[in-house]
């Protein structure tokens, strides 16, 4: 097993990990703020990934195609919540659970009426090639544009929550709803605007994820699962759990996914390996929530004292 | 007999005269859709068992039913056909792998508990993807059915919907029972007050860890039934969208009500099997329907039915 090998996989998992902290991001402060538990949120990714690829057909730019879904999602994700979802914070977990299961086979069957059952999407020519990174190692420059779009966004929200006034607010509404709008916050309009950028992000990470997945209903169910995982092991409500948490996700499960299954093949006989490799490598990052749950349920960057 | 005690007599009469009149009626077609909602009713209640009274959310039950779907598909496919040695290793495979989920998932509470039952679902799920030998992500065809005492076959279709509804009455006398017991009542006040209950002299972790166990056997002997139903099981059993329907079974009927299960079971895959006949995009309408449910009826179908009932009965 060689380094660059390892390097390589490393990138893998900052890929993923900083695609998971999009998701997770909107979904950390939905659930932070409102105390929300919001199943249909793979849904918005689903929907930004659609818009894309079928703005993308349309306008024959990849660039046009994710600005107009970033928009349009975000400017979805805030008609939803306006409508259907704001009726449902002062209601018991149960009742959201239910009618966001609800929104998610709504939205499911919307989009295949609209779009179909899959649309495709390809990265822009110039960045489908692998470029040379390191001497010897070649890595894909869509992935490349995938991690920097990440670092820039990552760090873009970090500002907007950490230092401006608006985050300030969210931060304050995330430790102690009451109180907040009892300093005269308006938690209500404010939440709307968390909420569109939270729809903004998902969009964001549907469409640079869409070349290397498949833009297809259903998207959003299996990375939703993660991006709870994601917020449960950083912490419900924190933007900075939610980036430790992305990457120690996608790096966990990318690394459990390659250098664990080789492992299991020098360490252990080959029927062994190759039954014991795949489960355990899909079954890392839970282990890993369930861990973390019994040990520090309150998450490695908990809001609420 | 009071006016409950009718109701489920009346019920239960029904449903024992349900295949005679879909024959009658030319429709045998439909006792397979009939037992369908048996099975999942059974699987239903047994998640109101442990949301309705015991107060614990689990987005992660459907692991149990593809746990007992999976150990009577393997047994089936490796030659034991005996009804009973299928129950027995339902309880012991389902009973251990509930009563080691639940102690872990029970030291977290609320959402915590919601998120590791997922996670723990999730794993399964996972094993049951990598298991080649039993057919991996594509799943296990059986073609034999579970051989009940007295020579009766599961795979005759009448057979099968009457074995399931005596499964299905028996659990809910059970549940009757429970409700009304000692232990019940403890179960229901620590519900809702855990601290008081404590207080109380409840012990409250065991009192839960058994109702996590029971429940995850009860979802375990309904998958069972799947498999000897379908003829087929795959890792999508134990898939977290699974879990959520089964949550949504239980809240469109009633959570917390002996007939939620059945009522939200019924209604769901009945749902599912006239509007799909319809158009491809059932579940769009379904989906509005039960957003009309959470928004409007926030006891579910039973709540509902009882108070057209109240109204209807003489003040």
């Amino acid at each position: 097993m060689s380094g660059l090998f390892v390097l390589e996989q490393a990138l893998n998992g900052l890929q993923l990990g900083f695609m998971l902290f999009l998701l997770a991001a909107g979904l950390t402060l939905v659930f932070g703020v409102m105390d929300m538990i919001n199943l249909a949120h793979g849904s918005l990714y689903m929907i930004g990934a659609f818009v894309a690829a079928w703005l993308t057909a349309l306008s024959g730019s990849f660039l046009l195609g994710i600005a107009g879904a970033v928009l349009l999602t975000a400017l979805f994700g805030m008609l939803l919540e306006a409508s259907i979802l704001r009726p449902l914070y002062a209601r018991d977990h149960l009742s959201q659970v239910l009618a966001t299961f609800a929104l998610i086979l709504i939205l499911n069957d919307a989009v295949k009426m609209v779009f179909g059952n899959d649309l495709p999407l390809s990265a822009p020519q110039a960045l489908q090639g692998p470029i040379q990174i390191l001497p010897g190692l070649m890595y894909p420059a869509w992935r490349l544009v995938i991690i920097a779009v990440g670092v820039v966004v990552a760090v873009l929200l970090y500002l907007l929550v950490q230092k401006s006034r608006m985050g300030a607010l969210v931060r304050a509404g995330a430790s102690n709803r009451e109180m907040c709008s009892a300093m005269g916050v308006d938690v209500g309009r404010l939440f709307t605007l968390v909420f569109g950028l939270g729809a903004a992000l998902c969009a964001v990470a549907g469409s640079l994820l869409a070349p290397l997945l498949a833009v297809q209903v259903g998207m959003g169910e299996n990375i939703l699962i993660l991006a709870f995982v994601v917020i449960a092991i950083g912490g419900i409500g924190s933007i900075r759990g939610a980036l430790v948490g992305a990457l120690l996700v996608g790096i966990v499960d990318t690394l459990g996914r390659t250098l664990l299954q080789q492992l299991l093949r020098e360490a252990l006989p080959p029927q062994w390996a190759s039954a014991a490799g795949p489960a355990l490598a899909s079954m890392s990052v839970y282990l890993l929530m369930a861990v973390m749950l019994v040990l520090r349920p309150q998450g490695l960057f908990p809001v609420r004292t | 007999m009071g006016p409950a005690r009718i109701t489920a007599a009346a019920a239960l009469l029904a449903a024992l005269a349900l295949p005679w009149a879909l024959q009658l009626a030319g429709a045998d077609f439909y006792l397979g859709t009939a037992s369908r909602i048996v099975v999942y009713a059974i699987a239903a209640t047994s998640l109101n068992l442990l949301l309705g009274f015991g107060g614990m959310i689990s987005l992660g039950h459907a692991a149990f039913f593809g746990l007992g779907a999976y150990s009577t598909a393997i047994l089936l496919s490796e030659g034991v056909r005996s009804g009973l040695l299928h129950l027995l290793a339902i309880v012991a495979v389902v009973g251990a792998a509930a009563l080691v989920i639940g102690a872990i998932s029970l030291r977290t509470r609320g959402v915590y508990f919601i998120m590791i039952t997922l996670a723990f679902a999730q794993m399964l799920f996972y094993l049951g993807n990598s298991m080649k030998g039993y057919g991996g992500d594509e799943g296990l065809t059986v073609r034999v059915r579970s051989l009940l005492p007295a020579g009766l076959d599961l795979r005759e279709a009448s057979t099968f919907y009457y074995a399931a509804l005596a499964l299905l009455a028996l659990e809910l006398f059970c549940l009757h029972r429970f409700i009304h017991s000692r232990f019940g009542r403890a179960v229901r006040a620590l519900r809702d007050d855990e601290v008081r209950a404590e207080a109380l002299g409840v012990p409250v972790f065991a009192c839960k860890l058994v109702i996590f166990v029971v429940a995850g056997v009860l979802c375990g002997i309904a998958g069972g039934l799947s498999t000897n139903l379908q003829g087929y099981v795959s890792p999508n059993l134990l898939h977290w969208t699974q879990s959520g329907t089964l949550l949504v079974m239980v809240i469109l009927g009633g959570v917390g009500s002996l007939w939620g299960g059945l009522i939200g079971a019924a209604a769901l895959l009945l749902m599912q099997e006239l509007l799909s006949a319809q158009t491809e995009y059932f579940e769009f309408w379904i989906g509005w329907v039960l957003l009309a449910v959470v928004m409007f009826a926030r006891h579910g179908l039973v709540g509902i039915l009882q108070s057209l009932a109240a109204r209807r009965a003489p003040p």
